[in-house]
């Protein structure tokens, strides 16, 4: 199986990441590579098997919900990538 | 001042204990170095003046009952420091300064450990070479232009070069012993859910663990004995009763029961690492312990399916950097091309290679052939060592397939550069704790390291099969110092 270019650029969509036709042909050889290595896993019967998806097979905890962290407000904002007062700020969403 | 930097974490404790030497004696010792070592580029951020205001701090009200009592310790730049800027080797966190401290990190500090700086890794911890950092390659002292290994390069890096007594790394596919192995130093991977993983920069949460990189077995155990600890705040830590790791060292390990997997022996192995395992084989013998061989039948089957699960987790772990609450942000006409812009300049090739690996994977019509599938065989891989276990204690296995390689040799062929963790993955994927130690070098004078595999929480075990080793092993590094300026 392979994985065309039309497809790297939806998996890039997806992704959220932009990218342009060259970077998208060096991906395609990249995923294509890498692929053809995991594809090595079909050789595998695991008709019967269980996946598993935790090695912890702990039962989750439950915890009080109470504020631990206070004032840390202006600290959290110092971080924002645009300049604001009080919120963090993206491109307008609604025209 | 040289005396300091060649104590180990534990003669360093000692002489402080004993009022030999003062914390500001010994930060002011590995500071200096670092300044004269920046060449290796170990250093993403340095917090050095902050660390001799506290080293004098501790001195004027020394307390030792601490089990790390003033030490300087640099860690790698993957765990949160509150205030200090956590960058994970990437661009979209270059900036990025946490509001809290991880766990781990924590316990450091409370045992009176001084932070000296933040190490360079590859980028979001994927890589094998420490070439995905944004912030540059790290040289390892073992030889110029020689990669660290990596994730955990700087720290391996650093460790080695002789600028921190100790430090931690993390491991989701070998992140710790791999760099270990290359660098001659000894690397400890804890059982997945011992050490806590909140504030650790997530990678691939289900693999990802903390632990120590030493100059010994016995660092180790000390390290191990203050980061591994139940963490209400991490849902997959675990609480059971934890040993008392340092004090319980023992070298006596007759009668133990060592596997060695016929799986381990791939093709194209060079002949030296070959006869490392041999030689560790004998080693073994000697000490008391009985040989036994084993299969691991489906360790082929490891790396592949790494390369599922990892990236996928990562691919939904790294969704969070979109440039809005912080780190980096590239303009865009809209939302979503501010999403795409931030996230394409912001990773970089590597990490993106993964997020687009993990986005197909669990796409839409892939989940049960990719997904599902490389989970069942992690089901497989981890009936392998359970069913090995019935017969033995440990499993004795090189840490690498080479020793380590030139800066820029692997980084075009991804698949050449994943095969270097081909031994450490099925640790991770099986949640068992692993550690490699120094046992001999190459023809080029390369360190060399011998892994140990444990069960699940018997990390005494561990420790003690490697620290009767080392004793024997007595491996040196005997660097130059060629890069001291």
């Amino acid at each position: 199986m392979s994985i065309d270019l039309k497809t790297i650029k939806h998996i890039a969509k997806l992704s959220r990441i932009s990218i342009d036709d060259k970077k998208a042909k060096e991906l395609e050889k990249d995923l294509n590579s890498i692929f053809e290595f995991i594809e090595a896993l079909n050789k595998v019967d695991t008709k019967k098997v269980d996946p598993l998806t935790s090695i912890a097979e702990t039962s989750l905890k439950l915890r009080g919900d109470e504020v631990k962290t206070k004032n840390i407000r202006e600290q959290i904002l110092k971080n924002s990538p645009d300049e604001n007062k009080d919120f963090f700020v993206v491109p307008k969403v609604v025209e | 001042m040289s005396d300091i930097i060649n104590l180990t974490l534990s003669a360093l404790i000692d002489k402080i204990k004993k009022k030999e030497l003062s914390s500001q004696e010994i930060t002011n010792a590995y500071i200096a170095r670092a300044e004269k070592s920046k060449d290796l580029n170990t250093y993403i951020t340095t917090d050095f003046e902050n660390a001799i205001e506290k080293a004098k701090k501790f001195d004027e009200k020394a307390n030792f009952d601490y089990k790390l009592p003033g030490v300087p310790l640099a860690v790698k730049d993957l765990f949160c420091t509150n205030n200090l800027k956590t960058t994970a080797g990437s661009k979209i966190l270059s900036n990025f300064i946490p509001s809290y401290e991880s766990t781990v990190t924590q316990h450091l500090w409370d045992e009176g450990a001084i932070l000296l700086g933040k190490l360079n890794c590859d980028e979001f911890a994927m890589g094998s070479s420490n070439e995905t950092s944004f912030f540059g390659n790290v040289e390892s002292p073992v030889g110029k232009k020689v990669v660290p290994g990596g994730s955990s390069g700087g720290s391996a890096s650093a460790l080695a070069a002789k600028l921190t007594p100790a430090t931690i790394g993390t491991d989701t596919g070998g992140s710790i012993r791999q760099p270990a192995s290359f660098t001659g130093t000894v690397g400890l991977k804890p059982t997945y859910g011992s050490c806590s993983r909140y504030g650790i920069v997530a990678f691939a949460s289900s693999l990802d663990q903390a632990g120590p990189m030493t100059q010994d077995v016995s660092d180790a155990a000390l390290i191990l004995d203050v980061i591994s600890k139940y963490d209400i705040k991490d849902s997959t830590s675990v609480n059971f009763k934890r040993g008392d790791y340092f004090k319980s060292l023992s070298s006596n390990i007759k009668g133990k029961k060592i596997g060695i997997p016929k799986e381990y022996r791939v093709d194209g192995m060079p002949k030296e690492i070959e006869s490392l395992w041999q030689d560790g084989i004998t080693l073994l013998k000697n000490l008391g312990a009985k040989i036994i061989d084993i299969s691991l039948p489906h360790t082929n089957y490891a790396l592949p399916a790494y390369y599922i699960v990892a990236p996928a987790e990562a691919s939904s772990n790294l969704a969070r950097y979109d440039g809005v609450k912080y780190g980096y942000r590239s303009e865009g006409e809209n939302l979503i091309s501010m999403y795409e812009n931030t996230r394409s300049e912001g990773f970089g090739d590597e990490v993106k290679r993964r997020i687009m690996i993990g986005t197909y994977v669990l796409s839409s019509g892939y989940y049960d052939a990719y997904y599902l599938k490389a989970q069942k065989i992690r089901r497989l891989i981890k009936n392998d060592f359970d069913e090995a276990y019935k017969s033995v204690d440990a499993i004795l296995t090189p840490s690498t397939p080479s020793s380590a390689f030139k800066i820029g040799d692997k980084t075009d062929d991804p698949v050449s550069m994943y095969l270097n963790d081909i031994f450490t993955v099925p640790v991770n994927l099986s949640g068992l704790p692993a550690i490699s130690i120094p046992a001999g070098k190459d023809k080029n004078n390369y360190p060399l390291g011998l892994q140990l595999i444990g069960k699940a929480f018997e990390e005494q075990n561990l420790l003690n099969i490697s620290y009767s080793m080392e004793k024997e092993l007595s491996f040196k590094n005997n660097l130059q110092d060629w890069w001291i300026k």
